[in-house]
């Protein structure tokens, strides 16, 4: 089993740390991973996203061709990225942001008001654990305590007293990727 | 597993190195390679250790030709501008046979060219790069895994020869996160003095770090010892990996990243029943030449792969002489081609094979 | 019987390559006499330049390094933080540290590292052939300024130590001439003086030394040393520039 993804967004959303939590809980349960961000000239307000691979196997190119997954946190992301999903693939749409609908009818769509679930539980800036939440639920490759045990390892220790609000967006996301 | 750690290229090479026994770090800021002087910055001081923003790559190479000359392990990284102002200070390493680790993580180019992922830096890197008769150790890792154990292995090899080694990584090596471990940690005070270390002559004749002789006859010398030294390393250091090449009709040669592109390719030939196999070069020079030498007896082609307009392709031609078709495909300027372009190609001269 | 003059013990029993009335000789002495009258010889590790001095190594009984042309202050900034406990000093010439090395030179300054440099003014390239140098003087004849040095497309000569006293890294910084015994001694004082001045830990020390290139400057020793007083001093001031105490003397 290979999973790949591609999580894209604007600078500031948290689409790199989205990436590193996901490839950190694979690399806890002893699966293959890789992440391999997007990197430009630009600091800030740019786009931004990376690859991430969750596999069985070893992982060939760390590099994302034909995703099995995207996010898209904005709408530029989107544009860019769905072309690029496999046939039946999955997108996930952060519908608090976008509210067009994407051009192929080949592939699954679930969207996710990512920033109003997020502001539900403290925080709008939650909006990417909320996304991660339903990667998760839609993945079924990685566990959700995986995914809590990674969020610890990646968020600075001065952001710990956050980690039970990001708890909280990731089990909304699931949920609403559940419905 | 439990001792894995999710970390970027860029940053585990640094920690590798710390690891390795080196408490030096001269370097100078370019992307995509930032992350590791910063890394260096917030670590050395930790460990005892000295890490100095030089004023220029060219400023940064003397630092660490002074540095190693005084005994220390030692390293400098940059990205391909920035191994062009380097290579004066390499040749002179290489000509007062002075080790040190230099971590090149290749950008397109060429002039300021881009900063994403390339190869375009090979010839540079194998054919000695600056001036005069001498040649570095190059090892080009494909994973952040095996950039953490080459540079552990370029610490001791850069120490074995005397001689500058360099670590060929690319932007996708440098920024990626990948599971690593590191095998080893060794401190400074494990390692062996070096007697030819300037470090004041106590009861001795003066130590002369120089690559300066005035007389043909003697520089002649010094080139003639320095080519057994190469000779040598290709003796024991030709480092390589082959997949799936005992009964390839059909063999890829690609390094670094491209490996792992190709590597994908490979797999799904297989899957289709075509007798694809791989070699990649870890070590590009020494080149592998014998084994690719040998594969080629039974190959029907080979078809080197290169994030750059054909480079290494040269080499291997030349690991071939004559025995079978050599084909090339590259991308370059920072484009990476995925595993589906990769795949299209080979079937592209598999086919034109078959007619 | 009495002994008045002998070798210094940090210099090699050999003799040199100089030309008849280059100071290099002079300069190679009194930095040598220093290091054993501070007692500091085998706690020292020289580097040399390309130019002139390049084969200085072959001269000093201590560890020596040799450098690229200009980058003699990173290079001894490697050899400094490795073994900060020794003294490190570079010796360069005006082509070495004014022209191709000047990033080199004033970043070392800037990060105040802790070795001295001794800075070799002859207002030529000397090794080369007699080429034009920074310090050329306006008018001066080199094979690469034959109708002499003009301003207007080769600017004036510039002036190392009072560039480099707007930095606060620099702890020491002065120039002294070799034109004749009085300031030969005032020479060697200055030189002590930065060497001492790393060995506190103050940070970097130069001494500029007006120096002589009869060959290139076509003239005999004499006339050189005549040269120097008369055509580089009046625009090379001599004196301290900068102590660690603070103070200027000039």
């Amino acid at each position: 089993m290979i999973k790949e993804i591609i999580i894209a967004g604007f600078g500031g959303q948290g689409v790199m740390l989205m990436g590193q939590i996901l490839a950190g809980a694979g690399m806890l349960e002893n699966k293959e991973v890789s992440w391999l961000p997007s990197y430009g000239p630009e600091m800030r307000g740019g786009t931004a996203n990376c690859h991430v691979i969750v596999s069985s196997e070893r992982i060939s190119s760390p590099f994302v061709g034909e995703p099995d997954v995207v996010v898209a946190m904005n709408l530029p992301s989107m544009d860019k990225f769905t072309p690029q999903l496999k046939k039946g693939g999955l997108l996930i749409i952060n519908s608090s942001l976008i509210d067009s609908e994407p051009q192929r009818q080949d592939i699954r769509v679930i969207k996710i008001p990512a920033n109003e679930l997020a502001a539900e539980v403290g925080s709008d800036r939650a909006a990417n654990m909320v996304a991660l939440g339903a990667v998760v639920e839609k993945l079924k490759f990685v566990e959700v305590d995986s995914i809590i045990s990674s969020l610890k390892d990646n968020l600075p220790e001065r952001h710990h007293r956050l980690i039970p609000l990001n708890e909280e967006a990731i089990k909304r996301g699931m949920d609403a990727a559940r419905e | 597993m439990a001792d894995k750690i999710l970390m970027k290229g860029n940053e585990a090479i640094g920690e590798a190195a710390i690891k390795s026994g080196c408490r030096y770090f001269f370097g100078y800021p370019i992307t995509p390679q930032n992350e590791l002087p910063a890394y260096m910055a917030r670590r050395l001081p930790n460990e005892d250790g000295v890490f100095c923003q030089a004023e220029s790559e060219i400023g940064a190479i003397n630092m660490v030709y002074g540095a190693s000359a005084s005994g220390a392990r030692v390293m400098t990284s940059s990205s391909s501008p920035g191994i062009s102002l380097k290579q004066e200070g390499i040749s002179y390493m290489a000509g007062s046979e002075l080790p040190g680790v230099i971590v090149n993580i290749t950008r397109g180019g060429p002039g300021l060219g881009g900063i994403q992922p390339a190869q375009s830096d090979y010839f540079q890197a194998v054919k000695g790069g600056g001036h005069g008769d001498y040649r570095t150790l190059v090892l080009a890792p494909q994973s952040v895994q095996e950039a953490v154990d080459l540079t552990m292995e370029a610490f001791d090899l850069a120490d074995k020869y005397r001689n500058p080694v360099l670590i060929l990584g690319d932007g996708m090596i440098g920024q990626m996160m990948e599971p690593v471990e590191f095998k080893r940690d060794i401190s400074p005070e494990d390692l062996p003095d070096k007697e030819w270390a300037t470090v004041g002559n106590k009861g001795r004749k003066p130590n002369i770090i120089n690559s300066l002789s005035l007389q043909a006859e003697k520089l002649e010398e010094l080139n003639v010892r320095m080519q057994k030294k190469y000779q040598q390393m290709k003796e024991e250091e030709v480092r390589f990996e082959t997949i799936k090449t005992e009964d390839a009709e059909y063999v890829i040669v690609a390094f670094g990243s491209m490996a792992r592109i190709a590597m994908g390719a490979v797999e799904k030939a297989r899957e289709e029943g075509i007798k694809v196999g791989l070699i990649r070069p870890i070590s590009l020079f020494p080149f592998p030449d014998e084994v690719i030498g040998m594969v080629a007896e039974q190959a029907r082609f080979m078809l080197t792969l290169e994030m750059n307009c054909g480079q290494m392709v040269e080499d291997v031609r030349l690991a071939v002489n004559g025995r079978c078709p050599v084909y090339f495909y590259g991308r370059s300027g920072g484009v990476v081609p995925t595993t589906g372009e990769i795949y299209e190609q080979l079937m592209e001269q598999v086919r034109g094979e078959k007619e | 019987m009495k002994v008045v003059a002998r070798r210094p013990e940090s210099m090699m029993d050999k003799p040199t390559h100089y030309c008849p009335g280059c100071t290099h000789g002079i300069t190679h002495r009194l930095v040598a006499e220093v290091l054993d009258e501070m007692g500091i010889r085998e706690k020292t590790v020289g580097v040399a330049p390309v130019g002139c001095a390049v084969l200085a190594y072959e001269y000093y009984n201590c560890d020596f390094q040799q450098a690229a042309h200009g980058r003699a202050p990173a290079v001894a900034t490697g050899i400094k933080r490795v073994h900060p406990e020794n003294f490190v000093f570079t010796y360069q010439g005006d082509g070495d540290l004014a022209s191709i090395g000047t990033a080199e030179i004033i970043h070392a300054a800037m990060r105040g590292e802790n070795f001295t440099t001794i800075f070799i003014n002859n207002a030529i390239y000397g090794m080369t052939g007699g080429q034009m140098a920074p310090t050329t003087m306006i008018g001066q004849k080199t094979t690469t300024s034959p109708y002499g040095r003009d301003a207007s497309q080769a600017g004036q000569p510039i002036r190392v130590v009072e560039m480099l006293s707007t930095l606060q890294g620099a702890g020491y910084l002065s120039r002294v001439a070799l034109y004749n015994n009085r300031e030969i001694k005032k020479a060697k004082k200055a030189i002590r003086k930065a060497f001492e001045t790393q060995k506190a830990g103050q940070g970097f020390s130069l001494v500029e030394l007006l120096s002589t290139c009869p060959t290139n400057w076509g003239m005999n020793p004499a006339e050189a040393l005549e040269w120097v007083e008369s055509n580089m001093v009046p625009y090379y001031p001599l004196g301290d520039f900068k102590t660690p105490e603070g103070g200027q003397d000039q």
